[in-house]
Formats: structure tokens, C-alpha cells, sequence
């Protein structure tokens, strides 16, 4: 309270009469407790996916992790095909999506006049911005027929004695999936591999070039090394991407619980699985099962995603948010 | 200056000129060659989303409820109301959660703070939204006891929030402290200032990522599998199974009529249509925002 009379105190009353003294702990408070909600939803699907798949995991046992008997109708569940489907798919298309993104992202960077890099660029986020879904359709009609006519036949006649070229090559199957996912991660590794190359001060190149490198020398051993760890990064975010996409890889992998190396066998991942026998699993067993798998795949994927954004963190500070968008 | 980073200490890339300029060629072919593949897969999914789409485009797909499996007509009326509910009541909710923590993030949070909110922001958003629906399963459709809507737009609702809180922190970030500092001097306390003066600011910025974040939950499938299930009838209550645009096209795409196939192409080019407009609004208006700011 003020006991000075005069003008300075009427200011103070005038501006104070229409905020109560109490407001900026309640908008701080509500705030805080919003960002609070951020942190609990991570917590929350730990937690309540483990709930669900309690049963699952009593009944289960460690052979989960190990056998690969997928037997809903004799009550075995073991998920080792479906991660071997993921490990298979998700990884073979971040080898492909590697090497065309980080491609692309010096092309955008170092290479490409200005009116050539905003479009491309544009076209690749966009590849972003297209439905899970809509690829399924394309994969299942456009994609898997032309693979199977002009990769897959002509690859089992020449080379069919190699292990991953054997089988029926009916279109559908492994080699589907990898090249999907491979379009649906390369995105992800572009943009933030663009982000990671941009963020590489300029010195690094004017150096090289003082030296007499040519354009790819400059890159080679100016601005690659120096953006390796953000590359990396930018690498394992896309593999969580690979590794969680479902609607895509469910709609052409061909979802059957098989082991094997051929790019022409049918497979099946985690997150396919889940999509595809949830609405059948009619005993509380195999529901809990299927989130069994949801629960591994949430983990892998949040343990990947760590090591991603702090490795990106290291070379382009808060430039993840593009990521976000993308 | 320390040293650049990966410098040899020879001469670069050897001596023999003709043999670098010969990779220096090659390897720019190659970094060509790659942006060139990394376009065509977009060029061919739009045609061909194009071209088998638009002949099955009509009023009737968006008006007319399912007929049963296999005969010709009907559309996919149920699937465009329940997207409709199910994407507008999960930005209801998921939006002001996620706008409130950016504010948080930016203006209350400090650097280590600040710091440790983002991660976990970033690494929800990289969370495969299937087992956001699993969430929204155990969370909703378990104890209630029936798939409905509600477990739909909550699932949708989380997909939303790291994207629009990043967004708001961010756009946030672009607002001159001067302006906060402006405010100050008038006696406005900060959390006025940040209601009245710096969110305005920032307001078409967030607005544009709103956007954004519609467009990215309007594509969802995986989570809206166990959570809204699908329904053949137009419903518009939330207690009960709903139908969405994604997931009428996977049972389509998956059935074997050609007459289901015609209506997920056009259904694809709706939602195709629908998602790069909002996409391409937002990028641009986000990208003019970005360059007046600096």
C-alpha cells in the first residue's frame, strides 16, 4: 500500500484496476501446466500401453523377444518376424534414402542456383506432406504391378540363385515396402540434411576453394566432415520414420509372418501387424499381444528419436523444428 | 579460427587436374541425378492420383452413403462428416494445449529449460502415430467400452500438439524483445504483454501452423484404426464408431471391387487436394513471415 498521495499513486491505480495482482501467477501456472501436459503424454503411452499389454507379456514370456511363431489360433505369440520385417525394411530403405537425400541436400545446398533449389526443395517437403494412405493405393496399383513386371522378373531370371532375388516375384512383398519407405524417409533425411549442410559456415568452403578444391573437393573435405554428426542424425530420424510408417507398408509388404532374405517374399512388421489383426483379435490375449509389440515398437522408436535430435542438436541447434514439419 | 575441420595436409585431391575435374564432373552428375530421383516419386503419385481420380469424382462420393460391397454408386458421405468432426475437435483440443506450452517454452521456460522442452516436444512428434492410437485405445476405448469418435480426435489431438507448440515457439522466437520490452515500459505485466502485444505478433504465424498441423491429422490412418474404427453410416455422435476419409481408402484399396478402387482414388485426390493446399499456404506464408522478420 502506498501512502504517498498524489499523480504517480492514480497512475498506479488506473493500472492496476484492470489487472488483479494474481494474474500472472495463474497465466504462468496455466502455461506451465500445459507444457506439463507435453511431458505426461510421453509418460501416459509408456504407461498405458504397458497396462494393456500386461497379459501379453505374463503369458509371453522372453520367447517374444526370440521365437518366431506368430500362432493366434494356438496362443503363441512370438514377434521376431515382425522385427526382422522391420529391421529389414526400415533398414535397407535408409541405406536408399541416405544416398539419394544427402545427395539431394548438397545438390540444394552447394549446387543449385536459387530458382532451381526453392522448388526442388519445395517437392521434396512436399513428399512429406502426402498421406501414408495414399501411398498404400499407389504402391498397391502403380507401384507393385510395374516391380513386378520390370525389376522383379527380370532380376529372378538373371540373378536368381542369389538368396535375395529368389522366390515367386508377385509384386507385392519386401521389395515394395523398401522402395515406399524409401520415398517416405527420404523427406525426413533431405530436409534436415539441408538444414545440417547450411548451417556449415561458409569459411569452411571459402578455404577449400583457396586451396584450389573443386566443387566437390569443397564438399568432400570441407563441408561433409564438418556436418557428419548432423548427417548421422538427420539418418536416424528417418530411420524412426521407417520404422513406425504403417498404412503404407501394411498395404503392400503382403503381411505374412515370414523370415527371409529375398526382396520378392512377403513380410510383415511391427507396426503392420498391429494395424492389420488388431480388429481380429477377438481374445484378450492376442490383443494384448499385438500391444506387446506396440509397446517394443514405442520404445525403439522414442530411444531413436533421443540419439537423433541430439546429435542434430549438436550442429544446427533448434533447426529440428523443420523436421517437425516435415 | 581453429583449423577447418577434415582438411588434408597434402595437396588436395592429388595433382592430376584432368583426373579431379573428371570426379568433380561425375560427382555433380551424381548430386543431380539424385534430386531428380527424389522428385519423381511425388510427380508420379499427384498423376496418377490425378488421373484415376477425377473420373470418379463427383457429388454423389461426397453426399451418398456406402451401398453394400460390390455394387456400383453410392460414396463416401460418412467418411468426409466423420473426418470433418474427428479433425476439427482434435485441433479444438490438442491446439490451445499445445499453443499455451510454446509460450511457455519461449517466454517462461529459460535456456535449460527451454532446452529440455523442446527435446521432449520433438521426440513425442516422432512418435509413430500407431501407438498414439494405442494410447487413445487404452486410455478411451477401454474403459468405455465401445470404439468411438472422442478416442479418434483425442488421438488426433496428441499428433497435433508437439507440431503447433514447436510452431508457436518458434514464431514466438521471431517477435523483437523490444516489443516485450515496449510493453514493459507501459507497466503492462508479461503476461499481458504476452496475450495483448507478443501473441498477436506472432499470431498469423501460428495461425499458418494450425494449418499445418490440420493438414498433417487429416491424412491419418494408423491411429483412428482402433480408436474411431470406421462406420458404413454417417454418425455424428461421438460415442459411437465414425468413419474417416484415410481409413475408407485403405478398406478400399485392400477390397477387391473395382468399383471401391474408383472411389479410394477419388477419395485420394480429395484428401491429396486438401493437404498440399494447406500445406502450400502455409509454407509460403510461413516463409514471407520468416524473411520480414530478419
Amino acid at each position: 500500500m502506498s501512502v504517498v498521495p498524489g499523480q504517480p499513486d492514480r497512475i498506479r491505480t488506473l493500472l492496476s484496476r484492470h489487472r488483479p495482482r494474481y494474474g500472472e501467477p495463474i497465466f504462468r501456472g496455466l502455461v506451465g501446466l500445459a507444457s506439463l501436459t507435453v511431458v505426461a503424454l510421453i509418460a501416459g503411452l509408456i504407461l498405458v500401453i504397458a497396462q494393456q499389454s500386461l497379459t501379453g507379456i505374463a503369458h509371453n514370456g522372453l520367447a517374444f523377444l526370440g521365437g518366431s511363431d506368430w500362432d493366434p489360433v494356438h496362443q503363441v505369440f512370438q514377434a521376431l518376424p515382425f522385427i526382422y520385417g522391420t529391421v529389414f525394411t526400415a533398414g535397407t530403405a535408409l541405406v536408399l534414402a541416405m544416398l539419394i537425400g544427402v545427395g539431394v541436400a548438397i545438390f540444394l545446398v552447394d549446387l543449385a542456383p536459387a530458382w532451381l533449389a526453392r522448388p526442388v526443395g519445395l517437392m521434396v517437403e512436399m513428399l512429406a506432406a502426402i498421406p501414408s494412405v495414399v501411398y498404400g493405393l499407389w504402391g498397391i496399383f502403380v507401384l507393385a504391378p510395374w516391380l513386378r513386371d520390370f525389376v522383379e522378373v527380370p532380376l529372378h531370371d538373371t540373378l536368381g540363385f542369389l538368396p535375395f532375388f529368389s522366390g515367386n516375384p508377385i509384386g507385392i512383398g519386401n521389395l515394395a515396402a523398401v522402395v515406399v519407405l524409401t520415398i517416405m524417409v527420404l523427406p525426413t533425411v533431405a530436409v534436415v540434411s539441408r538444414d545440417v549442410l547450411a548451417a556449415v559456415p561458409i569459411s569452411q568452403r571459402e578455404a577449400a576453394l583457396a586451396l584450389g578444391a573443386t566443387r566437390w573437393e569443397t564438399i568432400r573435405i570441407g563441408v561433409l566432415p564438418y556436418a557428419r554428426s548432423g548427417i548421422v542424425g538427420a539418418g536416424i530420424l528417418g530411420l524412426a520414420r521407417g520404422v513406425g510408417e504403417t498404412m503404407a507398408v501394411t498395404m503392400v509388404i503382403g503381411n505374412a509372418p515370414v523370415i527371409s532374405l529375398s526382396l520378392f517374399s512377403q513380410g510383415y512388421t511391427m507396426a503392420s501387424v498391429i494395424a492389420n489383426e488388431f480388429s481380429e483379435a477377438t481374445t484378450n490375449l492376442y490383443r494384448s499381444s499385438l500391444l506387446e509389440i506396440g509397446l517394443l515398437l514405442l520404445m525403439v522408436t522414442l530411444l531413436i528419436n533421443a540419439v537423433a535430435r541430439l546429435l542434430i542438436w549438436r550442429v544446427a541447434y533448434g533447426s529440428t523444428s523443420r523436421s517437425v514439419l516435415a | 579460427m581453429s583449423a577447418p575441420a577434415g582438411f588434408p595436409a597434402g595437396p588436395i585431391g592429388g595433382r592430376n587436374i584432368r583426373r579431379r575435374r573428371a570426379t568433380d564432373r561425375l560427382m555433380r552428375g551424381l548430386l543431380g541425378l539424385a534430386a531428380l530421383l527424389a522428385i519423381v516419386p511425388l510427380v508420379l503419385v499427384l498423376a496418377f492420383v490425378l488421373i484415376q481420380g477425377l473420373p470418379a469424382l463427383n457429388l454423389a462420393l461426397i453426399t451418398q452413403s456406402p451401398v453394400p460391397a460390390g455394387f456400383p454408386g453410392g460414396g463416401v458421405a460418412p467418411a468426409v462428416v466423420g473426418t470433418l468432426i474427428m479433425v476439427g475437435l482434435g485441433t479444438l483440443i490438442g491446439t490451445p494445449v499445445a499453443v499455451l506450452a510454446g509460450i511457455y517454452i519461449r517466454e517462461y521456460a529459460g535456456g535449460r529449460g527451454a532446452t529440455a522442452i523442446r527435446f521432449l516436444v520433438d521426440v513425442l512428434a516422432g512418435v509413430p502415430t500407431i501407438t498414439i492410437g494405442l494410447f487413445a485405445y487404452g486410455l478411451i476405448v477401454v474403459p468405455s467400452g465401445s470404439f468411438s469418435g472422442l478416442a479418434g480426435a483425442v488421438a488426433l489431438a496428441i499428433i497435433i500438439v508437439p507440431i503447433v507448440a514447436r510452431i508457436t515457439d518458434e514464431m514466438l522466437g521471431l517477435v523483437p524483445g523490444s516489443v516485450r520490452e515496449a510493453a514493459y515500459a507501459l507497466g503492462i505485466p508479461p503476461w499481458r504483454a504476452i496475450v495483448r502485444v507478443v501473441l498477436p505478433a506472432a499470431g498469423a504465424g501460428i495461425v499458418t501452423g494450425i494449418l499445418l498441423g490440420v493438414a498433417r491429422i487429416a491424412g491419418e490412418t494408423a491411429p483412428l484404426i482402433f480408436t474411431a474404427l470406421g462406420n458404413d453410416t454417417v454418425s455424428t455422435s461421438l460415442g459411437e464408431p465414425m468413419d474417416a476419409l484415410p481409413l475408407r481408402i485403405w478398406v478400399y484399396a485392400s477390397g477387391p471391387y473395382d468399383s471401391w478402387h474408383a472411389q479410394a482414388w477419388a477419395a485420394s485426390l480429395v484428401l491429396v487436394l486438401l493437404v498440399l493446399a494447406f500445406s502450400l499456404l502455409t509454407r509460403f506464408i510461413l516463409r514471407r513471415r520468416a524473411r520480414s522478420r530478419m
